[in-house]
């Protein structure tokens, strides 16, 4: 049985990707490109941020395990500075012009669907329920944005060199999402985590089926942003986190008894 | 996360035994819960509402949610206590069941047909293609069959979005009668 610590620190980076990606996409709320878009990218939202919730909720408790007090689902997401934020460098990028939200959107959920049907076989009954039903949500997401990939980039010359744009923007933040380290090492050889590098090629070849029908290029550049153990699963971020979180947070750091 | 097995509304009869009636008197109150969203079917008919029990400290109802983030489960669960409560029923607890996930396919028969005459088509069966879920493949670019339109019953309609007023419904579009519609997703 790996330790607590890890299986802490696993379900973080779980949660973490959908909470920012969340509070990513609801900064959309209300100025959507069209009004169908404006209400897609925020229904995605709330999926993603109902996801976080089950995940960070389940860390809490496997906190509280250790004789610790385990933190709640709104301790954990409003009262960690950047540095304890676990989620992938991709999805705390800005939101940029729509290409590069899509863009940003497409390359995580082709990740995304292919990590939770993974982990509906991980042999923690928690993690694979809460990815059962996640992977459910995450198809439909990935349908959508790959899509709109297709769609802009088989679209006018503009939309096609702001999709081609996006993808050469966000690719160097690719290789972190199967970059494997010790905390995922141990939990993968326990049965209880994904393998994030055998991943990869599944990945590679669908993203490459949808940037042909897109007539756009993959990327060729090797160069990887926070794949040494020094990236945002380490808690090793771009700058654009903090200046998220100081938005997602001052309510609840100002007001700490506030309750919705 | 325990499995739990759907027990459907036991029948009234004079036979019963007093605790029978009164699990049947909790599935009735149960049966006037709304989906706060689709206020023309009832939790139950939904089949969210996975089982009745009763333990030491009063009634235990297992509810799962429909998606992980929809903003009408804490109203559900508010509104499952209120209705026990009013039926006369002792305290009740709302447990939440993750697994198995809920789908469409548990919505009962009657309630498809409440939400057509509500104006919304009701999803197709998910069944064929649920397992393994992994092992699907993604079903992007490839030909749909046709929603048929509430409204008129014609098949000639369009999505307009993939999401709609609730996680659970798309934007659908009629092409003879011209009406907009929601159709529940398949999940």
């Amino acid at each position: 049985m790996p330790d607590s610590g890890h299986l802490f620190d696993y379900l973080l980076r779980l949660g973490d990707n959908g909470l920012v990606l969340a509070q990513r996409l609801g900064e959309w709320v209300g100025k959507g490109p069209v009004l169908e878009e404006d209400i897609a990218s925020t229904n995605v939202g709330l999926d993603l941020l109902g996801q976080a919730r089950l995940w960070l909720a389940y860390a809490g408790e496997v906190e509280a395990r250790d004789g610790k007090p385990g933190r709640t689902e709104d301790e954990l997401a409003y009262f960690r500075d950047s540095t304890g934020y676990c989620n992938l460098l991709l999805v705390e990028q800005p939101n940029g012009n729509y290409a590069d939200t899509i863009g940003r959107q497409f390359l995580f959920d082709q990740w995304h669907v292919l990590l939770l049907g993974q982990l509906t076989l991980s042999r923690d009954e928690r993690i694979a329920a809460i990815a059962a039903k996640a992977v459910k949500e995450a198809r439909y997401h990935v349908e959508r944005s790959t899509g709109w990939v297709i769609r802009l980039g088989d679209g006018t010359d503009l939309s096609r060199a702001r999709m081609q744009a996006a993808i050469d923007a966000l690719w160097m933040y690719t290789g972190e999402m199967f970059a494997v380290d010790a905390t995922e090492r141990a939990l993968i050889d326990a049965g209880i985590a994904a393998d994030a590098a055998a991943l990869e090629p599944h990945w590679r070849s669908a993203v490459q089926v949808a940037l042909d029908e897109a007539t756009l290029a993959a990327p060729t550049d090797p160069w990887m942003q926070g794949t040494r153990e020094r990236g945002g699963k380490q808690g090793v971020h771009t700058e654009h986190l903090s200046h998220m979180l100081a938005v997602m947070q001052s309510l609840p750091r100002a007001h700490a008894s506030a309750q919705w | 996360m325990q499995y739990v097995e759907t027990r459907g509304p036991a029948p009234v009869t004079e036979r019963m035994h007093a605790s029978d009636r009164e699990l049947a008197a909790v599935w009735r109150a149960l049966g006037s819960v709304l989906d706060p969203e689709i206020p023309v079917v009832s939790v139950v008919e939904l089949g969210i509402v996975r089982s009745v029990e009763r333990g030491p400290d009063g009634w235990a109802v297992t509810v799962t949610p429909t998606y992980s983030g929809c903003p009408a489960t804490r109203v559900i669960e508010d509104d499952i206590r209120t209705a026990i409560a009013a039926a006369g029923g002792e305290q009740a607890r709302v447990v939440t069941a993750l697994a198995p996930a809920w789908t469409t396919d548990w919505i009962a028969p009657e309630a498809l047909a409440k939400l057509r005459a509500a104006g919304i088509a009701p999803p197709g069966a998910m069944a064929s293609h649920d397992t393994p879920v992994a092992a699907r493949p993604v079903a992007f670019g490839r030909p749909r069959a046709a929603i048929p339109c509430p409204n008129c019953g014609s098949l000639r309609t369009a999505e307009l979005a993939r999401f709609g007023s609730t996680a659970c419904k798309a934007q659908y579009r009629c092409a003879d009668c011209l009406e907009p519609f929601d159709y529940f997703k398949p999940h």
